[in-house]
């Protein structure tokens, strides 16, 4: 199919050799399991289990809270040892609430789970409400609720499902694994979700790196003329979706819109094949491949891990470190985040751990910007990193958001080719965040002064109704005492109104 | 200026194998066939110049990044200050007095690079800010050129009388030839008419190879149009100022040339002439002071080569290139301010992109 072309960009050294050639295996059961009450984007879920109780696989753990939310499963049958918090699976290393279970080796589902004999059969709110509360959450990194995204069709007019199977962060090989090794159900979880769409088109999009991966899918969609699939160069970041989506149909996402706006939504392979597993099976999203790679890596390999599994379990399972690692990461190297110690958990999100040498990262005492406008050039997103910077370096945030700072997508391909060695990215996130900060306080401020304004205008309504019942009263008792002097009037007694609003 | 060093948290944690250093080396790189011919055909004089001239700028550098307070070791291995000295070597008349190259060295790193700030701090390009100064202080040594004397051929200078040109202060009368681009202009100015004038004093191939009078490695357009696309295909540069500095020299040239034919030289007199090929792929494309932005860059290109046409043509000097080339670098904040790229799903104006259709908006 035809393809369009998108600015910048970078070819950083893929390395995927390392796992692509290793076929998914299931981890062993680990003898404990730290699950995370926040594995997605939004609000964490509230426990919904007590210490010491049993539970079975796929056991709610806990409910999701609001609209943007995702429950948490239990991996495994077993017992809950607690209702605490651990380190997070996060470069602060902070302890989140976590609950910890202690798997009885049975590995029983429970006796509730059971799937759909025909999704299609299903209205698209009850795939999207099946989804949700199989915990499904974007798996592709960025773990926003899948139902959420399923329920776009109430508001836009969506024509094109993208399956977003890039997979252009190096290293990271498990869409490409489970594309090659599940394509079937793969398209099968694509078709649910088209159908819960409600969309005409489907188009799946993968790397040239990956042509096995291009192969199987190709077989598997066969019986489906909807289904296409769109062979990408492999330039990163081609899995950005809004990347994706204008290398598919030549249009650009308005910026701070959602590809829905240009009617298309984007889901990871991943994604798919947990929706698939949903409503085929009734399991909820329990265990995700995870591709654990680097060159400190001693065998690198696919595994398909129970969440909350210890890092230090599945690098174990890979044979422990080749050498010591100079950087530990969750993800790909160009966007993935520093992992603080091996015993965090494996989350929704974990695509990757990577062990990288030093070679590997080649980072360098940065250097003063000589302005090359290597960054220029590499941006995707038509931005000036060097300006952007060097505003952000000297704390001119709003010079730095002027220049769009907003609009950048934190893909790194500047960061990467900067022969400086500038970290660009750094500067940005810094900004970032700090404008996120001073917006709360704002918002905060707005609120504290809305509320104030309330309680003032609150307090006056109060004196002014006293006011007038007093004057009320007064008049009353005047007219009373005129009564009283005055001959006495036909008997008409004047019912006395309630002075309302006088309760705060 | 020194960067704060950030407990680096954010990614990525890949880099391409680049660095100052090496951007600078392939530059060099790329200059040294030009500059190995520029020494075989000036000989000893030449070479002691180079010498010279880029010590003079690594002492410099030295001097400014102590007196600054900066890591002198990092900062002098980034390459930039030799480059710097070795373009501006190959900018002066190979035959001129050891000072010329000194205070040339001094003025470029000093003033018109490390008062800046230092390295990508700078506003102009330094060997070329080096390169007028001198030509304004010092006319005539700037502008003593000499006949090409090949390396070993009969009547070059050995190797001794090369240290007693350079350093000696010895005059070389009996060497000395004019830039053709200085000839032409000087006959032009005596209402000399070209079809006189040219015979005789300049054909494409001789100026193409270089086997003429001129600066120390501006000579051969051949060799430097080598280095150039050695620069493109490394990617250290892009195709945009180079190409379209040449094209506006070219077609000004010859529209003025089939205006008035007598007194307007065509096109590839002025691409094979003087610091012209030079110019544009290796101080025009200086990257530090040349706009960041594609559009910033055909806008800049543009420019210098309008500069330099005018200058040569309707101006007391033959040669503009350094003229134009500065010129424009006063102009890249201008141009960086105003033309950006623009940015994904906005307008040029910024504005989020609109589609005639609604695209997927519900109506």
């Amino acid at each position: 199919m035809k393809l369009f072309k998108i600015r910048g960009g970078v070819h950083p050294d893929d390395r995927k050799h390392l796992a692509a050639g290793q076929s998914i295996e299931i981890l062993p059961m680990p003898a404990l399991l730290h699950i995370p009450l926040q594995q997605h984007i939004g609000a964490p879920a509230s426990p919904a289990v007590r210490r010491g109780q049993h539970v079975a696989k796929g056991d709610r753990l806990a409910n999701g809270q609001g609209v943007i939310s995702a429950p948490v499963h239990a991996p495994t049958s077993g017992r809950v040892m607690g209702v605490g918090s651990y380190p997070a699976h996060h470069a602060s290393g902070l302890s989140v609430p976590t609950i910890t279970l202690k798997p009885d080796g049975e590995d029983r589902w429970g006796d509730s789970i059971q799937g759909v004999a025909d999704p299609f059969a299903l209205d698209p709110d009850e795939i999207a409400a099946r989804v949700a509360a199989a915990g499904v959450v974007g798996l592709g990194g960025a773990t926003f609720p899948a139902a959420v995204k399923l329920n776009l069709r109430k508001k836009y007019r969506l024509h094109t499902l993208v399956i977003n199977g890039a997979e252009c962060e190096p290293y990271l090989t498990c869409d490409d694994r489970l594309m090659r090794e599940r394509a079937e159900a793969v398209i099968d979880g694509i078709r649910i979700m088209a159908h819960a769409l409600g969309v005409e088109r489907v188009v799946i999009g993968i790397e040239n790196n990956k042509p096995e991966a291009q192969a199987s899918m190709v077989v598997a969609a066969s019986a489906y003329p909807s289904i296409r699939l769109a062979r990408l160069p492999t330039r990163y970041p081609m899995g950005s979706e809004k990347h994706l989506v204008q290398t598919l149909t030549g249009r650009e996402t308005p910026a701070r819109g959602l590809t829905a706006d240009i009617g298309v939504v984007v889901h990871n392979p991943a994604t798919a094949f947990a929706v698939h597993e949903a409503l085929r099976f009734g399991y909820p999203l329990v265990s995700r491949v995870v591709t654990i790679s680097g060159g400190a890596i001693a065998q690198p390999r696919n595994l398909q891990a129970p969440l909350g599994t210890r890092i230090q379990d599945l690098i174990d399972y890979c044979g422990g470190f080749r050498e010591e690692p100079a950087r530990l990461i969750s993800g790909g190297p160009m966007m993935g985040q520093p992992l603080p110690s091996t015993r965090v958990p494996t989350v929704k999100g974990s695509n990757g751990v990577l062990a990288l040498t030093a070679a590997e990262t080649n980072q360098r005492d940065p250097m003063p910007c000589i302005r090359c406008g290597s960054c220029v050039q590499a941006c995707p997103c038509g931005l000036v990193p060097l300006e952007m910077a060097a505003h952000a370096r000297t704390g001119d945030l709003e010079g730095a958001v002027k220049l769009g700072l907003m609009d950048c997508i934190g893909c790194g391909s500047c960061s990467y080719v900067c022969p400086g060695h500038i970290p660009l990215v750094q500067f940005f996130n810094y900004a970032k965040g700090e404008m996120a900060a001073r917006g709360r306080v704002k918002q905060k401020q707005a609120e504290t002064k809305r509320l104030a304004e309330q309680r003032t205008a609150r307090i006056e309504e109060i004196k002014r109704a006293k006011r007038e019942a007093m004057d009320r009263r007064r008049r009353e008792a005047a007219a009373k005492k005129q009564a009283e002097a005055d001959p006495p009037a036909p008997a008409t007694i004047t019912e006395q109104p309630v002075a309302a609003g006088t309760e705060a | 200026m020194s960067i704060e060093t950030p407990a680096v948290t954010a990614g990525p944690f890949a880099h391409e194998r680049v660095s100052i250093s090496r951007t600078m080396g392939l530059v060099m790189l790329a200059l040294l066939p030009a500059t190995l011919f520029g020494f075989w055909q000036f000989g000893w004089p030449a070479i002691h110049l180079f010498i010279a001239t880029v010590l003079a700028a690594l002492l410099a550098e030295a001097m400014s990044l102590r007196v600054a307070g900066k890591p002198v070791r990092p900062y002098l291995m980034d390459g930039s200050a030799l480059l710097t000295g070795w373009l501006l070597a190959m900018s002066l008349p190979p035959w001129a007095p050891w000072w010329i190259g000194v205070v040339g060295s001094f003025l470029a790193i000093v003033v018109a690079k490390q008062v800046f700030g230092g390295i990508g701090q700078n506003l102009f390009n330094p060997a070329m800010v080096a390169r007028v100064a001198l030509l304004i202080a010092f006319p005539l040594e700037m502008t003593s050129f000499v006949a090409p004397t090949p390396l070993f051929s009969a009547g070059a200078p050995g190797l001794v009388e090369g240290l007693a040109i350079t350093f000696g202060g010895q005059g070389f009368d009996a060497f000395s030839g004019a830039t053709v681009l200085g000839h032409v202009r000087t006959e032009l100015g005596q209402g000399e008419a070209l079809s006189t004038i040219l015979p005789g004093l300049y054909a494409p191939v001789s100026g193409a190879i270089g086997t003429v009078a001129g600066s120390l490695g501006e000579t051969s357009a051949l060799l430097i149009l080598l280095g150039g696309l050695f620069l493109l295909y490394k990617r250290i540069i892009t195709w945009h100022i180079p190409l379209v500095m040449l094209g506006t020299i070219a077609l000004l040239a010859t529209l003025m040339h089939l205006y008035d034919p007598e007194h307007y030289t065509g096109a590839l007199y002025h691409l094979v002439s003087g610091a012209t090929l030079l110019g544009a792929f290796f101080i025009a494309t200086d990257l530090v002071t040349s706009p960041v932005s594609t559009r910033g860059q055909i806008l800049f290109g543009a420019g210098c080569g309008l500069l330099v046409y005018v200058i040569r043509t309707w101006t007391g000097y033959p040669e503009g290139v350094a003229f134009a080339i500065l010129l424009m670098n006063a102009c890249t904040p201008l141009i960086d301010h105003y033309v950006k790229p623009r940015i994904y799903g906005r307008d040029r104006k910024g504005a989020p992109i609109e589609y005639a259709d609604g695209a997927g908006a519900n109506q």
